[in-house]
């Protein structure tokens, strides 16, 4: 029997879909030997409000850290609770998000509990009781396949590998108290600005319309934004010549050295395809490219290209879209 | 200020990579190898330091085998003072094992700030810098893309998705750095040649068991090769069948 841990990301007193896809994968490693899930979140007061949420998607327990201090992610008070509930569940297998957030987190609490960690994990399973799981390396060009042989194996999924799947358990809420002060934190975060009002996260969306250097400059990204518009379900992303010359924020760079992710669509507008781009995005479902040059290396991987002018393509396809969306 | 910067060497990654005969890992013949590029910016952070503050004492350091020299030799031709080579059969792949080894090295050094990349190209695991912030138990705080130091506290911009946390911490920490940060400076030639006489110690190292290892590795599945539908404004209505029948995304 493998119990499991799942750290269920909030932000602003919202689950994050990547929380629900660390109770997925927690379910599916737990469901196989029929062991216990449980998940934990943090936030301020009134968070325990999403543990139904969680519930649903197959929590046994429900771990609730609340403290006015977690309004904001306080990433020393956060790892000590983690660190300490990990260390006391004894469990086999404790799952992350591999996100800012996780990425900070996690490896503070492997360091606490003195064992491995591997991030970015695209599938778990257990083996003859040995956790093995596949991990890209080489940004991406390589797979690797590795085994975490201590107890408890903590290892941070990547976004949008494991999809969220309705599996109702208990869910029974028990609280967590601090360690300590969590005002005592050295590390403070201050502020937090979000860019633009309900803009969905690239990490969690379905569909991707980015723009390269062929957009020529900020004031034609509006093209960009009404596709992803039309779509419905689409955020904007972008390379990192763009996010350099500040016509895009850098938080919504794809790549190498920007996010890496997997929609379901992504329309990559006036992108050559370096390969620290590609790193970013080649795994994702259906790849649509629209380039002026036919030897640009985007079409290698576009599953769909166009070749010509996207002054010219962008708009009469933000048109087909929108009617193809009324149609149903 | 001392500062020290950690710094991996790793393949280049514009190449076709092979499997090696053993199964797990890449075959290395034929790779060139460089500094991490984001190491590279926690190099050029701490020289951004050092020349607004000429006492500044900037160490690289860097856990691997004799190769690694060559990385360290890049650093100190940037501009950094000195270099340690943490000597090891080889770098492995679990975090956890080089963090020790680094936290272990950094304990008793009595240094203000130590740097690292955010993740290495390599292992694209993302995680020594914190993990040997905890071993220290210094504060810590990852992916920054910018810094400011004033006295003894530091501020930082952190990209989370779909915007920014400003972080404030006291000094000494550690630090991981994003990209954003800084453009790395080339070495110069000047660089280059008085990099030869900077002192560059050689520390052999033993290493803990890890719990983490690579059992196997394999190049993904390669897409399907890309297609061209057509030209213009007149390709968009097959596109748009396209993804409505055979991606089924619309
Ligand atoms: C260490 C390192 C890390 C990097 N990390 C990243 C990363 O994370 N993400 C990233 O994206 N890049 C990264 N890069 C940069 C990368 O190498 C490329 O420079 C970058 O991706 C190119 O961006 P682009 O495609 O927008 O621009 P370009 O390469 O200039 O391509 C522009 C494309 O637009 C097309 N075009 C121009 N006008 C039109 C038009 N009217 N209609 C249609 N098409 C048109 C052109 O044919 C061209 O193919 C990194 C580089 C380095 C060295
Ligand atoms: N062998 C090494 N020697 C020195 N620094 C390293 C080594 N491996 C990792 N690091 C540092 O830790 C960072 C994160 O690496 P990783 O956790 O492997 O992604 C790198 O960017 C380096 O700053």
């Amino acid at each position: 029997m493998a119990n499991v841990f799942a750290f269920a990301e909030t932000r602003n007193g919202e689950l994050r879909k990547i929380g629900l896809e660390a109770v997925t994968a927690a379910r599916a490693v737990a469901g196989a030997t029929g062991g216990q899930v449980d998940a934990f979140i943090a936030g301020a007061p009134g968070v325990v409000s999403l543990s139904s949420q969680l519930a649903k998607y197959g929590a046994d327990t429900v771990i609730v850290a609340e403290h006015a201090g977690f309004d904001k992610y306080n990433p020393e008070a956060i790892a000590a609770i983690v660190a300490d509930r990990v260390r006391a569940g004894g469990y086999r297998v404790a799952i992350f998000p591999t996100s800012a957030l996780g990425s900070d987190l996690a490896p503070r609490v492997a360091a606490k509990l003195g064992v491995g960690l591997v991030t970015d994990v695209t599938a778990i399973t257990l083996q003859d009781g040995a956790v093995i799981v596949k991990h890209p390396v080489n940004i991406g060009k390589v797979l690797a396949t590795v085994k975490l042989a201590a107890t408890p194996a903590l290892v941070a999924i990547r976004a949008n590998m494991f999809t969220p799947v309705d599996k109702p358990h208990a869910g029974t809420v028990e609280r967590a108290e601090p360690i300590g002060d969590p005002a005592a934190s050295r590390v403070v975060v201050k502020e937090v600005k979000m860019g633009g009002g309900t803009k969905l996260d690239l990490g969690e969306a379905p569909v991707i319309v980015s723009g390269g250097r062929g957009l020529k400059g900020p004031e034609n990204f509006h093209l960009i934004e009404e596709l992803a518009a039309a779509f419905g379900n689409a955020a904007v992303g972008a390379t990192r010549v763009v996010t350099d010359e500040g016509w895009r924020p850098h938080s919504d760079q794809i790549g190498q050295t920007g996010r890496l992710v997997s929609p379901q669509l992504y329309v990559a507008v006036g992108i050559s395809g370096a390969i620290q781009h590609l790193a970013g995005m080649r795994t994702s479902k259906t790849i649509v490219a629209i380039n002026k040059d036919k030897e640009a290396p985007i079409f290698k991987i576009a599953d769909y290209g166009i070749v010509g002018d996207l002054f010219e393509i962008v708009p009469a396809l933000i048109a087909a879209v929108k009617e193809a969306k009324a149609r149903g | 200020m001392k500062i020290a910067v950690c710094i991996k060497r790793v393949p280049d990654m514009d190449v076709r990579f092979k499997i090696a005969a053993i199964g797990n890992a890449v075959d290395e013949v034929g790779l060139k190898f460089d500094m991490n590029d984001f190491d590279s910016w926690a190099v050029e952070a701490a020289l951004q330091i050092k020349d607004k503050d000429p006492a500044t004492e900037v160490v690289v350091v860097s856990l691997g085998t004799d190769a690694v020299q060559e990385t360290i030799r890049k650093a100190l031709a940037m501009g950094a003072d000195r270099g340690v080579e943490l000597k090891s059969a080889q770098i492995p792949f679990d975090g956890f094992v080089i963090a020790k080894a680094i936290a272990a090295e950094l304990k008793d050094g009595g240094f203000d700030l130590i740097l690292f990349g955010k993740q290495s190209a390599d292992s694209s695991n993302g995680v020594v810098g914190a993990m040997v912030g905890e071993l220290l138990g210094m504060p810590v705080v990852t992916g920054i893309s910018k810094l400011d130091i004033a006295g003894h506290t530091g501020s930082a911009k952190r990209e989370i998705e779909g915007g920014q946390e400003f972080v404030e911490f006291p000094l000494p920490a550690v630090l991981t750095i994003d990209q954003g940060l800084n453009i790395a400076r080339y070495p110069a030639l000047k660089g280059i040649m008085a990099a030869k006489k900077k002192p560059l110690d050689v520390k052999p190292v033993q290493l803990g068991e890890p719990s983490v290892t690579v059992i196997q590795m394999e190049l993904p599945a390669e897409r399907a090769p890309g297609r061209i539908i057509g030209e213009g404004a007149a390709a968009v209505p097959e596109l748009v069948g396209l993804l409505q029948t055979e991606a089924k995304v619309l």
